[in-house]
């Protein structure tokens, strides 16, 4: 990862728009008076989500709807690397090159979209539909390797099966996410070979074994109840 | 409730709010430390900091950890902590190992270098001949904070410290810390400056070489320096100094701790204005011929003025004090102006109506520390942000830790703490004395309710009016408590922020016009003595560094001038006596709450320059009206026996409790200049005097802090 600095060519301005400005106050309210800060991270989501990335406009728009110093928000902005601080294509494509992505091929996918988009990551395509970047675990390390095309993800890949993916958005077609070798969420390959018995899911018959008594099931950690609970500080009693 | 630690084998009872390293500092133990700051809010993320509690399975992180969570052992014996067992030391050296691994080896052309906390703890805690990282080190981008910051930011080691202080401390949250891990960055917005009047003491909180000085950038090494202590004389709050000097050169100026004045942070202009030592000064007297000033010896120049002195009837003479003289050439101009018969002194030069009666009439009498009690604020014509920056920190401080309800009277400026905004116009007072103003039911409902007048009050036309009905106000709404301290349960919340150094105790002196008498028609004060230099009725005038005055408009009187910079006073001067700076005097200065403090002298003054008592005295004797005192130390003396708690040095006066007849008697009921709105005392923070508008760092700051926008403006 490289320091992330702002784009050095942003736009003039920007607005919420009428429904997205609805969803910031929805945010904005689940917050107690005064600590309408809280919801800096919804609402630079909800602005990404409108403009595509995270401008220097924005920044300093949402600093003022919430009533930050543009530092702070700025601070945000540049620690979650899935605010995206340059232009995107429209569909960016996150590639998981984690551990168990990366055992089970994701160098290969990695490959493909290098083929298919751009060199490096970070960048739109040619055309300005794409781009793609390397991310830590998406969470389907079961179906691994696996990439996330804005907000579908499509696991079980290959080299050539992305290149598919990518072939077939680019032609305007949404393929099916998930698994693309026809499993079932993450089943094994060719249905379930454990937990097959019909009987196991059969609500009428219960647990034959003795059932816990009540000391072994109140039998707590030594030490629990000697330990002193914090008091709760109140947030931000600084600024 | 106090709780039984075992620290290094040491018994002691820790009260339950300290944290852990507090606790063990009390143990006599040392914790290192890079992140913690005791004046901060706690961060936690350096990890120095660590120590052995017994049974735990990790170190512990002792500055985040509070006595109050430690629980003693099964047993019920006291827990136990370890600050140099090898456990700590192995864990430290961990920290340090990590923190060189990105951290640069340019100790030689470091300005931190003898000073530095990471150098210092690397001695202790580094692995000499021991290292098992090969890769590159990072480097970061430089970033630009301003005309006094000088960013090396490879060298940050992110301990958060100088964002804490922006965000809590100077309330200018203009710093902050983006990206994360590795690619965190300290930085500005955008490349903003840090403008806060607090700016310089980032450089001081930095236990690296990120941020260090940029006027002092390369000039000089800390065990070169040697280091005298002094008062700041920038503003009137007598923030405590230590000036270091080189050879004859003032090379820096860092605050001093003292609780009950600056904690231990100092304003940028006093940290600053060491270059205007050096520059513009007045080494040799000179005295006006043909319309030219050129050189002179000091006889010569003292016969000029004993010439003219004895050609000019007292009653056409007049003598002003300017800003940054110390108490002892204050008397010594009192008493050779006296002995003169000179009715026409001021020390006033910026028209403040304030003087006369006793000193609670114009000190700040509540005390710095007493701000910490208050609950209610009046702010009437004073910008305390540029009037006192480190008072302003105070008054912030109270706002962030209590009740503190602020409004001010007088231009909206950010403060850093909101302040409800009563207007420019001076009828607010009325309302808020006779009590029809909601802010007045807060300050009749506020314990200790205090006032600020500031100089954007005082100095106008209407001055003794407003003055007059702040003092109501007081009276009314319980301002004027009961004697003793806030401690005691006293309470006097009434106070005059001055700006001027030399003020309190020109005015303890009584350095004002003589009152009107049947014999004769009484003193001008400055406006009267311009008015009258201008009408050709006052022929000569004597400056002591008073520079801030209209002498364009003042015809032509014999001006003489003693001071220690060319600045306005010495450009319409006819004789020109060179004195002292500060730094180059020992002196006395009462700041603006009466408390009087010694500055001593660091360097000996340039040139023929003299210790401006010591120039006075001397003229004294060829005018023939010899001062009775030949060393520092008699008059000193004879000071002390006028003024006691002149001989009371660091002290505050303790509040006597109140006097009817004089706090009904302050300032003169009338009617406001009600179509004109309240100022501000200070035009420009950064060139208020002297000594400020000499030093190029000053001018620097003013360019780039206040007036980027005009220049931007210019430049298209």
């Amino acid at each position: 990862m490289t320091a992330r600095r702002l784009h050095e060519e942003q736009p003039a301005g920007f607005a919420f728009s009428e429904e997205n400005m609805a969803r910031v106050n929805q945010w904005i309210a689940k917050f107690p008076p005064g600590r309408q800060r809280s919801a800096v991270i919804s609402a630079l989501w909800i602005g990404q989500e409108q403009e595509g990335w995270v401008t220097k406009p924005m920044i300093e728009e949402v600093a003022k709807l919430l009533d930050m110093p543009y530092i702070r928000v700025l601070e945000v902005a540049t620690f979650y690397t899935m605010f995206h601080l340059k232009p995107v294509g429209r569909h960016h494509v996150q590639v998981c090159t984690t551990t168990p992505c990366w055992l089970r091929g994701s160098d290969d996918v990695v490959k493909a979209c290098k083929k298919h988009i751009s060199d490096k990551p970070h960048s739109v395509s040619a055309d300005g539909e794409f781009s793609w970047e390397e991310v830590e675990c998406l969470g389907a390390c079961v179906n691994a390797p696996m990439v996330l095309i804005n907000s579908d993800p499509y696991e079980d890949l290959t080299g050539e099966k992305t290149e598919e993916i990518l072939e077939a958005i680019r032609r305007g077609e949404t393929p099916k996410p998930g698994s693309q070798i026809g499993r079932h969420a993450s089943e094994p390959e060719g249905g379930p070979t454990t937990l097959t018995e019909r009987a196991l899911y059969d609500p009428t018959l219960r647990h034959s074994g003795p059932s816990l008594s009540d000391d072994e099931a109140k039998n707590v950690t030594p030490g629990v109840e000697q330990r002193e609970a914090p008091t709760q500080k109140p947030p931000g009693a600084a600024t | 409730m106090p709780r039984k630690l075992i620290i290094d084998g040491k018994e002691i009872e820790a009260e339950d709010n300290l944290t852990l390293l507090q606790a063990c500092e009390q143990a006599g133990a040392e914790i290192p430390r890079f992140c913690y700051h005791e004046r901060l809010s706690v961060a936690g993320n350096c990890r120095m900091c660590l120590v052995e509690w017994v049974g735990a399975p990790k170190p512990q992180a002792s500055c985040s950890l509070q006595v109050k969570d430690i629980f003693p052992n099964k047993d019920g014996t006291p827990a136990r902590i370890n600050t140099d067992s090898p456990v700590v030391r192995k864990a430290r050296e961990g920290v340090m190992e990590f923190l060189l691994i990105n951290h640069p080896l340019d100790c030689p052309i470091c300005d931190q270098g003898g000073e530095c906390d990471l150098q210092d703890q690397a001695m202790g805690y580094g692995r000499a001949a021991f290292h098992r990282f090969h890769e590159n080190k990072r480097a970061v981008e430089d970033k630009y904070m301003g005309p006094l910051i000088k960013t090396q930011m490879t060298r940050c080691i992110q301990c958060t410290r100088c964002v804490r202080f922006a965000t809590e401390i100077a309330g200018v949250p203009d710093l902050g810390a983006t990206g994360r891990g590795e690619d965190m960055e300290i930085t500005t917005y955008l490349e903003k400056a840090f403008s806060s009047e607090l700016s310089g003491n980032v450089v001081d909180l930095c236990p690296v070489g990120a941020l260090t000085s940029k006027p002092y950038s390369y000039t000089s090494r800390p065990w070169e320096l040697k280091h005298t202590e002094s008062i700041d004389i920038m503003d009137a709050q007598g923030c405590n100094i230590r000036v270091d000097t080189r050879g004859r050169a003032v090379m820096r100026i860092l605050p001093r701790l003292n609780d009950d004045i600056n904690e231990e942070w100092l304003h940028d202009k006093g940290r600053h204005i060491w270059d205007g030592l050096g520059r513009q000064r007045l080494d040799r007297p000179y005295v006006r011929k043909n319309g030219k000033l050129v050189p002179a010896s000091w006889s010569d120049a003292f016969a000029v003025i004993a010439a003219r002195v004895k050609a000019t009837t007292p009653d056409r003479m007049a003598a002003i004090v300017g800003d940054l003289a110390a108490a002892e050439e204050i008397k010594a101009l009192k008493d050779l102006m006296t002995r003169l018969g000179v009715p026409h002194l001021d020390c006033r030069q910026d028209g403040a109506k304030i003087g006369g009666g006793p000193r609670p009439a114009y000190l700040f009498n509540t005390t710095i520390t007493g701000v910490e009690a208050a609950d209610a604020l009046l702010l009437i014509g004073c910008n305390p942000r540029w009037e006192a920056p480190v008072l302003n920190a105070r008054i912030r401080k109270a706002w962030l830790n209590g009740p503190l309800k602020i409004a001010s009277v007088g231009a909206p400026v950010d403060l850093t703490y909101p302040a409800e905004q009563l207007g420019t116009g001076v009828d607010v007072l009325n309302a808020l004395a006779d009590g029809s103003h909601p802010f007045a039911e807060v300050l009749r409902n506020a314990k200790r309710p205090m006032l600020i007048l500031g100089g954007g009050a005082l100095a106008r036309p209407d001055g003794a009016v407003i003055l007059h009905h702040a003092a109501r106000i007081a009276r009314e709404t319980g301002i004027i408590g009961p004697a003793g301290t806030p401690a005691e349960g006293g309470w006097i919340g009434f106070n005059v922020l001055h700006t001027a150094a030399s003020r309190v105790a020109a005015l303890d002196l009584g350095f004002l016009p003589a009152p009107a008498s049947e014999e004769s028609p009484g003193g001008r004060d400055v406006a009267g003595i311009v008015e009258g230099a201008q009408k050709g009725e006052i022929n000569f005038i004597y400056l002591l560094g008073a520079d801030e005055l209209p002498l364009e408009n003042m015809g032509r009187p014999f001006v003489v001038y003693q001071g220690s910079h060319g600045d306005t006073g010495a450009n319409y001067a006819d004789v020109i006596l060179p004195g002292a700076a500060f730094t180059e005097k020992d002196g006395l200065y009462a700041n603006f709450e009466g408390r009087v403090q010694e500055a001593q002298r660091a360097v000996f003054p340039p040139g023929e320059a003299r210790e401006d008592w010591a120039i006075l005295r001397a003229l004294s004797d060829v005018l023939g009206q010899k001062l009775p005192y030949d060393t520092l130390a008699d008059l000193r003396r004879a000071l002390v026996a006028d003024l006691p708690q002149y001989g009371r040095l660091g002290q505050v006066p303790v509040w006597e409790g109140a006097d009817p007849a004089v706090w009904n008697a302050l300032g003169t009921d009338g009617v406001f200049t009600a179509d004109v709105p309240m100022g501000q005392a200070i035009a420009d923070y950064y060139l208020t005097n002297p000594i400020a508008r000499a030093s190029k760092v000053m001018a620097d700051c003013s360019r780039e802090l206040l007036h980027s926008d005009e220049n931007k403006q210019a430049a298209e």
